[in-house]
């Protein structure tokens, strides 16, 4: 059998094929179909047009539906929608449904699937968002798709897929204090341009990624969408399955699968960490690369930590450890991506004091968990851009409008910097000011 | 299929991401429901920037006849064409809009395969960057069967690439229909 990547590999099982090449057109089994509130009642039209009003989903084990786009806004056609999807599980049965306004409740759908225990190593997840990469840090092919596709899986637990071929990016070294993963993932953005990785797989490879945590992982798998990846993928080890078999709660079975000796790559590019700079993506796109000390001192309005991107607890600790005993010159908006992140802000303390406290008192205002002004959405949302102001932010886009305002400009960097640049209130290296 | 598409161009840049094709705001409407699929035409393209928006001038308005349906039906791009998001609510914007097909030097994949699979638009693909050479508001046709496009307006024309495997899913009208065809979806 040929040497194959570990994304063919996945793929190859899951078509019934001892094996696949690059290019090869497919029938892929998926292990789960997740979407939210603004895919889902198009995704839910597109079920009931072609399977009919009556018809059940594929495996009701299989879907997962997390509401958390459009979650905290006064929109009625937003708050219909969650009930589009509140009576669809209703009819169907489906066990996983992560309600508004429950205690069931998460937030970012990216974040709720591994902590609530959808994401496992060698499994294919599908999602109607194009974030659904992120999962690739469990060692799954997880790629993002639309109603469409996402109606013709509901109703049959397959999708047509091609086979993608497979760059490698290998870091080596051990991170310094001042870098995060989103400067690793900036970095290769900026030099592979947000189109080098169309249709391409990512494997993120090297002692440099294996000495990241589960979520920092998450972060480079999140953004290989903005080079336009298909999925982005790392090798399980240790801290992956101690993670996964924690959150695994339905003790689904799986299967760990790594790329072979000799698996062909399209691309390789190799990265010394310890040589990088904090990376900075000005406006109006992901690969609009700059280190942090080129644009040091460029005017801000606004400072925003959140998202599947930079919104986790590893994000927040970060900026915590910039903003403990400071002051925040600029309006800051601190949004957790899940509930579970909301409640580790209320408990987690650096000497003594909570990060929530630590956000509070440095002037920074916290919202619910959410996806909310990652995307802009309905003009009354946390930390929406409704006015032609710059923003540094720990999310993902930039493209004109991302944020809100088709003038506004966005600013992509880590947390550290995001928190550097909030106390100056201009662009500022984390380096001068890390305690 | 349709044999032949007609329209007049309506010509954009490089990296048009789904963002500036149909701003998050107004996904709050349901495709699914044919009167709110209406309002996705009316909001398509509205968050280009106004010196990008109808190349190469600029500053030229999608709509101003009617306030869903464009006066183009043919959008000509760069590289990259639907680069952003999953939402399928972009080829559902352009189709709502009265947009046939777009041609471009190459598509982000998911924008592709929904467009593809839903049978909304038809994806072109062209080896000539187009848009520095076709000028919004050009009279253009595409024969779909030989992929030979012609500039009615300046009477030059060009050969697209082939549909290549795409073509069945087009040639059927999406994925549904292309299921059934081949016999993997039963109902």
């Amino acid at each position: 059998m040929p040497a194959m990547t570990m994304t063919e590999k996945i793929l190859a099982k899951h078509a019934d094929k001892a094996s696949v090449t690059p290019g090869d057109n497919i029938w892929v089994d998926a292990d789960i179909l997740m979407t939210h509130d603004v895919c889902g009642p198009g995704t839910i039209g597109v079920f009931k047009q072609h399977f009919g009003n009556d018809a059940k989903v594929w495996d009701r084990e299989k879907v997962v539906i997390v509401p958390d786009h459009y979650i905290f806004t006064q929109d009625k056609m937003a708050n219909r929608n969650v009930d589009v999807l509140r009576q669809f599980v209703a009819e169907q049965k489906l066990p996983y449904y992560y309600d508004v306004g429950t205690d069931k409740y998460k937030g970012v759908c990216h974040i709720a699937l591994p902590e609530e225990g959808h994401t496992r190593p060698g499994e294919v997840l599908f999602g109607t968002d194009s974030h659904t990469c992120t999962a690739g840090a469990f060692g799954e092919f997880a790629t993002g798709i639309g109603n469409t596709d996402a109606g013709f899986v509901m109703g049959t637990g397959k999708l047509w897929v091609k086979v993608p071929p497979t760059m490698r990016f290998v870091f080596h070294g051990e991170l310094p204090s001042y870098l995060m993963a989103k400067d690793l993932i900036l970095a290769v953005i900026g030099d592979i341009g947000c189109d080098g990785a169309t249709y391409k797989a990512m494997e993120f490879d090297g002692d440099g990624v294996f000495a990241l945590n589960i979520e920092e992982r998450m972060t480079l798998c999140n953004m290989v969408i903005e080079a336009g990846g298909k999925n982005g993928v790392i090798a399980p080890d240790k801290l992956t399955l101690d993670y996964v078999n924690a959150r695994n709660k339905s003790k689904k079975p799986y299967q760990v699968v790594t790329t072979d000796a000799g698996a062909k790559f399209c691309f390789e590019k190799v990265y010394d960490v310890r040589k990088l700079e904090p990376i900075i993506a000005k406006p109006h796109s992901p690969d609009n690369k700059a280190t942090v000390s080129e644009v040091k001192g460029t005017k801000l309005d606004r400072a925003y930590i959140g998202s599947c991107t930079g919104g986790k607890m590893t994000d927040f600790r970060a900026a915590a450890r910039i903003l403990k005993g400071r002051s925040v010159k600029i309006d800051t908006f601190v949004v957790p991506a899940t509930s579970e992140i909301a409640a580790g802000l209320k408990c987690e303390s650096i000497n003594g004091q909570t990060l929530e406290q630590i956000f509070l008192s440095a002037g920074a205002k916290i919202g619910e968990p959410s996806c909310a002004a990652c995307l802009g959405g309905p003009s009354d949302t946390f930390g929406r851009l409704n006015a032609p102001i710059s923003c540094i932010s720990t999310t993902n886009r930039n493209f004109p409008g991302r944020m809100g305002h088709k003038e506004a400009k966005v600013f992509l960097a880590s947390p550290l910097t995001v928190a550097a640049s909030a106390l100056t209130g201009a662009i500022s290296d984390p380096r001068d000011c890390l305690q | 299929m349709q044999t032949t598409i007609t329209g007049r161009a309506y010509v954009l840049g490089d990296n048009v991401d789904t963002d500036q094709i149909i701003p998050a705001q107004y996904l709050t409407y349901n495709p699914a429901i044919p009167a709110e699929y209406k309002m996705f035409g009316k909001y398509a393209l509205s968050s280009v920037p106004p010196a990008q928006a109808g190349l190469p001038k600029g500053h030229v308005l999608f709509h101003t006849k009617d306030e869903f349906v464009s006066d183009y039906q043919i959008i000509v791009a760069g590289k990259n064409f639907g680069c952003g998001s999953s939402r399928e609510h972009a080829p559902i914007a352009l189709d709502a809009a009265g947009i046939k097909c777009v041609i471009a030097e190459f598509y982000a994949r998911i924008f592709f395969r929904n467009s593809v699979n839903g049978g909304y638009i038809i994806p072109f693909e062209t080896a000539d960057r187009l848009c520095e050479q076709i000028c919004t508001g050009d009279e253009l046709t595409v024969d779909v069967e030989s992929g030979t496009l012609t500039n009615v307006t300046t009477k030059e024309s060009w050969k697209l690439k082939p549909l290549g495997e795409v073509a069945p899913i087009i040639d059927a009208g999406g994925i549904f229909a292309y299921a059934k065809k081949v016999g993997m979806l039963k109902v």
